[in-house]
């Protein structure tokens, strides 16, 4: 822990720290929040702050984007790109998939919140487990004894 | 070093914007401001070199979720109930599991460090292969479609099978709508 007072350490590490307290703020929402529709984007948060510490691994000081200059016939102009430092492609196209596979999976959480809110009248989570509980007890009530004492 | 300046300050409003989501409660406000996040996340992803990704991320983030998200609060309700239970618990939680983590990055190699792990195994051989295996002059594109293209075959069959979900879950949903309206009347 001492290594966070040396300045120069965290001068090499402050992107990690910050990316670290938007993933924390996101998975605050997540817990915290009882809304399902700010969940979802609690989720995002934390999603977006995960790419962003990935792609942050790949990049090179002094780097630039990974695309090459071209000669006058529309080939890689291998000669220019001496000297050149690009950062490293393999993050980018890992992310560019997640990004994509992340939609996905926020489209699937919004439908299914709507079939929630259409079933309960809510997409409040409170209020969504007090509505089970209360249809738990009516089912104790009208089914308990048969199944010998309350389920 | 004006690179790492321009860095924390985006860093910085993606920080205040987070937080803002955090004490909204009008879900309408909730939805914009998760695509200002998104916007500012793409001029990060620029400042990273990462230029596909930050015009993926403008497209995809800040546009279809945002979208998404408007059409499913006027589906639902537009405002947030206050919650019930004390918000300690969940910053506790919190604490602990940051701490966790900036706990694993103090073995982490210097942000931009050309010397890194990542950056010394695959990640050169693609670059210096590019050119000569498949001429295209964005090393992104070759990757995604060619080296590791069976990874995007994967994504399409992701993406094929959430929309089928989807589809499943909401079809009906003005059926189901008509009928409870003639029950009750």
């Amino acid at each position: 822990m001492s290594k966070l007072l040396d300045l120069q350490f965290l001068a090499g590490h402050a992107h990690y720290l910050l990316f670290i307290v938007l993933m924390m703020t996101g998975l605050f929402i997540v817990v915290d929040k009882t809304n399902l529709v700010k969940k979802i984007v609690g989720l995002n948060i934390f999603q977006v702050s995960v790419f962003m510490f990935y792609v942050s691994i790949g990049k090179v000081k002094g780097g630039t984007a990974p695309i090459f200059p071209m000669d006058d016939k529309y080939h890689v102009d291998t000669a220019a790109m001496a000297g050149q430092v690009y950062s490293n492609p393999l993050p980018h196209v890992l992310i560019l998939t997640a990004i994509v596979v992340g939609i996905a999976t926020t489209s699937l959480g919004l439908a299914l919140i709507v079939r929630i809110r259409e079933s309960f009248d809510t997409i409040d989570e409170e209020d969504i487990l007090a509505i089970e509980q209360d249809m738990t007890r009516e089912d104790n009530k009208k089914h308990g004894n048969a199944m010998g004492g309350l389920a | 070093m004006i690179d790492t300046v321009t860095n924390i300050i985006l860093l910085s409003m993606l920080v205040i914007t987070a937080l803002a989501i955090v004490r909204m409660d009008r879900l309408f406000a909730v939805v914009m401001l998760s695509g200002v996040f998104s916007l500012l996340s793409a001029l990060l992803f620029v400042t990273l070199d990462a230029v596909d990704v930050a015009f993926t991320e403008a497209a995809v983030g800040a546009g279809i979720s945002t979208v998404l998200l408007l059409s499913t609060i006027a589906l639902t309700k537009p405002v947030e109930k206050r919650a019930r239970h004390t918000a300690l618990v969940p910053f506790i939680v919190v604490c602990v599991t940051g701490a966790a983590l900036v706990y694993g990055t103090l073995d982490m190699p210097a942000f931009g460090d050309p010397n890194a792990p990542a950056l010394t195994h695959v990640g050169p051989e693609y670059l210096a292969r590019t050119p000569v295996d498949i001429d295209v002059p964005n090393a992104v594109t070759a990757i995604l479609g060619s080296y590791r293209g069976f990874d995007t075959l994967g994504e399409a069959a992701v993406v094929f099978t959430a929309g089928i979900g989807v589809l499943l879950l909401l079809s009906g949903l003005r059926r189901r709508r008509e009928d409870e309206e003639e029950d009750q009347a």
